[in-house]
């Protein structure tokens, strides 16, 4: 276990440098495009192969790591922050307000949140530059994508608050902030860390379905998400399963993230 | 006079011609032809289409007077044997078929063309093909001369009267529920609204092949609503639709010339880009002075590289465009005029001559102003994503940087239409029709589709005051040459004066099952069933269909 989890670090680790020195160790920019190269499979020269438009596709996954690895995670981190407090306080509060915000956030769950990405991206102004557009897009990501991840820890914190060992603790004279702090604390943090390994994937593909209204990344700045674009076409994976590259790196960081964390979480 | 391509792709001209003359030899009637449309039609009533699965419906359940040969785009009769334009474009008389009959089994005669006339004239009726009969001042006269002889006489020259025919369909006077009895080869038999319209053959119908065989060769056809392209082409692989109407560039590489992908050759479609220079637009004032700048626009035209963009974005199924005429609309292109040449450093010497200079990697105006500017284009079209991706490298080698919008379709409508909150914006024209008239909405400086600077209540350009008056002109010359020569004067101002720069012509790419006989696709719509009569299914499918 602790050589999975040794592992997974120092992959994460190097995911992570190799992000950072994108441009010293990218063999090209990610906007260079070598037009009478579109379309190319591996070779010595593109690794990766060339996409449509001439471009590197191992620059482009390079690149495109610092937007995925960086920003998705920090809007997973919002959304999971904003769903552990609502989602606690509307477990663990009084029937009146627990019923309160239980509504509200079933009322921003079935509110299609499309409309307001909409309203979104109208505001923006259109020479705002990609890395603006793709800030604001995971900002908004992060603000509207906690509702779901609340409703699981309002759930879990009912069930804990209900639970046996809550109980005995009550019966044994602990006070409510102890309580908290040694076992209620504890017994959640698997299920909030759980609902931040899901949303990150689901946050670097939904900037990738973000393209259609406008918001996301915009061209020539590359993304996990508008790479993974590409796999729409299953019949094209199998004539070039190399672009299944940004597929395979997704899988192995969000595998890579919970190993690592895992191990700490079962040490504590 | 270029050769209009046509068939499937690699396949020569002859062998295709021996293909569809042996074909039509052995056509076998009866079976069920399968395709699809991405919606439901609006409307059943023919005379109110405006769109494409309504107008599939009404070119299979009517027919017109005269009818557009979709490979030579010459007229030929059709309800009428013959007709003939006088008075210099202001009449035009048709002498109709004998014994053609509804498919309710009414006669037709001249009160039925007397009574759908009518119609298209009626304000209240609110028809849109009957826009180009309806004139401003003066009236439209109908007169019926006897049952077989109709005649319509309006009060201006029109060009090309006789091409507003081949789109109008003819209803029954005499029929209960007009929009019932059709002339064309099928009758709607049922409607499953979001699921299928099924259609049966028309007793009645009036064409007979060469060999005397009542047409059409098919018993019936289902049309399933299926808005999802990917399931559609899936089905077609399958064999479950015999052709898809229209497929994208990706699908068309992914079935192959060898699996029924057909490209028809270049459509009368133009992708193009323009600039905001609508006065009250609220944009920067410099950059208003840059877009008005003809010789900005004309260097832009220059920094593209369009035969990339039909490379890379097309995969060679597209031509690089001079203008707004398609090579294809033979009888009106301008063919002296070719696409602006790739010449960066020829940009970069006309930008200088109005006070731009390129310091470093970044072009700079005569203030200092770094040129910097957006363009907006419709999220979810890939080809369209594509271009403004390689435009955009096009233009930093000459200091311009281009951020590229994608937008949804209301609100791109909304900036480039209502608020013009916009700078720039890449789009593309669909040619309908084949007369220049069809174009007259954009380039009158009126119109409220004169993308780059609309509703003008007098032109603000010598130049689009000169256009405003050839297309005029052009639009009631009765002479062919005259109308020409207007407008290839009309496409060489286009083409100096740069309003859109015209990228490329997109091609007609279709879908056709090999089982699918007499089937010639063409470049306009509808470009696989146009000769919906004469198609027929090979044995092999039919007993498929048995089974």
């Amino acid at each position: 276990m602790k050589l999975v989890s040794r592992t997974a670090q120092v992959f994460l680790l190097l995911v992570y440098l190799v992000a950072l020195g994108a441009p010293w160790i990218a063999p090209a920019g990610y906007a260079d495009q070598f037009r009478d190269h579109a379309g190319e499979p591996p070779s010595a020269r593109f690794p990766l192969g060339v996409d449509e438009l001439g471009r590197d596709r191992l620059s482009r996954l390079i690149y495109g790591s610092r937007v995925s690895l960086v920003l998705a995670p920090a809007a997973a981190l919002l959304a999971v922050s904003l769903a552990a407090g609502i989602g606690i306080a509307a477990g663990v509060a009084t029937p009146l307000l627990a019923r309160t915000l239980t509504l509200g956030i079933d009322l921003l769950l079935s509110l299609p949140a499309l409309f307001l990405l909409l309203i979104a991206r109208a505001m923006l102004p259109l020479n705002s530059g990609p890395w603006s557009s793709v800030l604001v897009t995971f900002i908004l990501l992060g603000a509207l994508g906690w509702p779901a991840a609340a409703r699981v820890i309002c759930s879990m914190s009912r069930t804990l608050l209900r639970s046996t060992f809550m109980m005995q603790a009550r019966a044994a004279g602990c006070t409510t902030a102890r309580m908290m702090s040694s076992q209620f604390m504890p017994n959640l943090r698997p299920v909030i860390k759980g609902q931040f390994f899901l949303l990150v994937p689901v946050f670097i593909l939904a900037e990738a379905n973000l393209g259609i209204l406008g918001l996301g990344v915009s061209e020539p700045l590359p993304s996990w998400g508008s790479m993974l674009a590409e796999l729409t076409n299953l019949s094209a994976i199998s004539q070039a399963p190399w672009r299944l590259a940004p597929a395979v790196l997704l899988l192995l960081v969000v595998l890579s993230f919970y190993a690592a964390t895992h191990h700490k979480e079962a040490i504590s | 006079m270029r050769t209009q391509t046509s068939g499937r792709s690699g396949t020569g001209p002859t062998l295709l011609l021996t293909l569809f003359l042996s074909l039509a030899a052995f056509a076998q009637t009866g079976g069920e032809l399968h395709f699809s449309i991405a919606g439901d039609p609006k409307t059943f009533d023919p005379l109110q289409v405006t769109e494409e699965n309504s107008d599939t419906i009404r070119s299979l359940t009517n027919s017109t007077l005269l009818r557009m040969d979709r490979k030579t785009f010459e007229l030929k009769p059709e309800l009428a044997e013959s007709w003939k334009v006088s008075d210099m474009g202001r009449r035009i008389q048709f002498k109709l078929r004998s014994g053609v009959r509804f498919s309710d089994g009414n006669p037709l005669d001249a009160e039925d063309v007397a009574f759908t006339l009518r119609q298209l004239l009626d304000p209240k009726a609110k028809v849109p093909a009957g826009d180009s009969l309806r004139p401003e001042k003066g009236t439209t006269t109908i007169t019926v001369l006897n049952p077989r002889e109709v005649a319509l006489a309006v009060p201006d020259p029109v060009a090309g009267l006789d091409m507003l025919f081949y789109e109008i369909p003819i209803l029954s006077s005499r029929s209960p529920l007009k929009e019932k009895a059709g002339l064309g080869p099928f009758v709607v038999s049922e409607y499953k609204a979001g699921n299928y319209i099924s259609l049966k053959r028309n007793p009645n119908y009036w064409k007979k092949d060469g060999q005397g065989h009542a047409l059409p060769y098919l018993d019936s056809v289902r049309i399933d609503i299926q808005q999802n392209r990917e399931i559609a082409l899936t089905r077609f692989q399958r064999g479950e639709l015999q052709f898809l109407s229209s497929i994208d560039i990706d699908s068309f590489d992914r079935l192959g010339v060898a699996n029924g992908a057909v490209d028809a050759g270049e459509t009368f479609d133009s992708e193009m880009l323009w600039f905001n220079q609508v006065a009250a637009a609220p944009i920067d004032a410099y950059k208003k002075a840059w877009f008005r700048s003809k010789e900005f626009r004309r260097a832009l035209s220059e920094a593209i590289q369009r035969d990339d963009l039909v490379k890379l974005v097309y995969r060679g199924r597209a031509t690089a465009a001079a203008g707004p005429f398609s090579p294809t609309a033979k009888p009106w292109a301008n063919t002296h005029l070719k696409p602006h040449a790739f010449d960066p450093d020829g940009a970069l010497k006309l930008l200088a001559t109005v006070g731009f200079k390129k310091n470093g990697t970044v072009l700079r105006d005569g203030a200092g102003n770094a040129v910097e500017f957006s363009v907006v284009t419709n999220a979810g079209n890939k080809s369209r994503a594509h271009m403004a991706t390689l435009i955009q490298q096009d233009f930093s080698r000459i200091g311009i940087k281009l951020n590229i919008v994608t937008l949804d379709m209301p609100s791109l409508i909304e900036r480039i239409s209502r608020n013009f909150q916009y700078e720039a914006c890449l789009l593309g024209f669909s040619g309908v029709a084949l007369d220049p008239n069809d174009q007259l909405n954009v380039w009158m400086s009126s119109s409220a589709t004169h993308q780059w600077n609309p509703h003008q209540a007098t032109p603000e350009t010598p130049w689009e005051a000169e256009i405003d008056k050839l297309m005029t002109e052009q639009s009631s010359a009765p002479d062919v040459r005259k109308r020409k020569a207007l407008l290839d004067r009309m496409q060489e101002i286009v083409w100096e004066q740069v309003p859109m720069i015209y990228l490329v012509h997109p091609h007609a790419l279709v879908a056709v099952s090999p089982k699918l006989g007499n089937v010639a696709p063409s470049v306009l719509r509808p470009r696989v069933f146009w000769n919906i009569d004469q198609l027929f299914l090979q044995k092999a499918t039919l007993v498929g269909q048995l089974r």
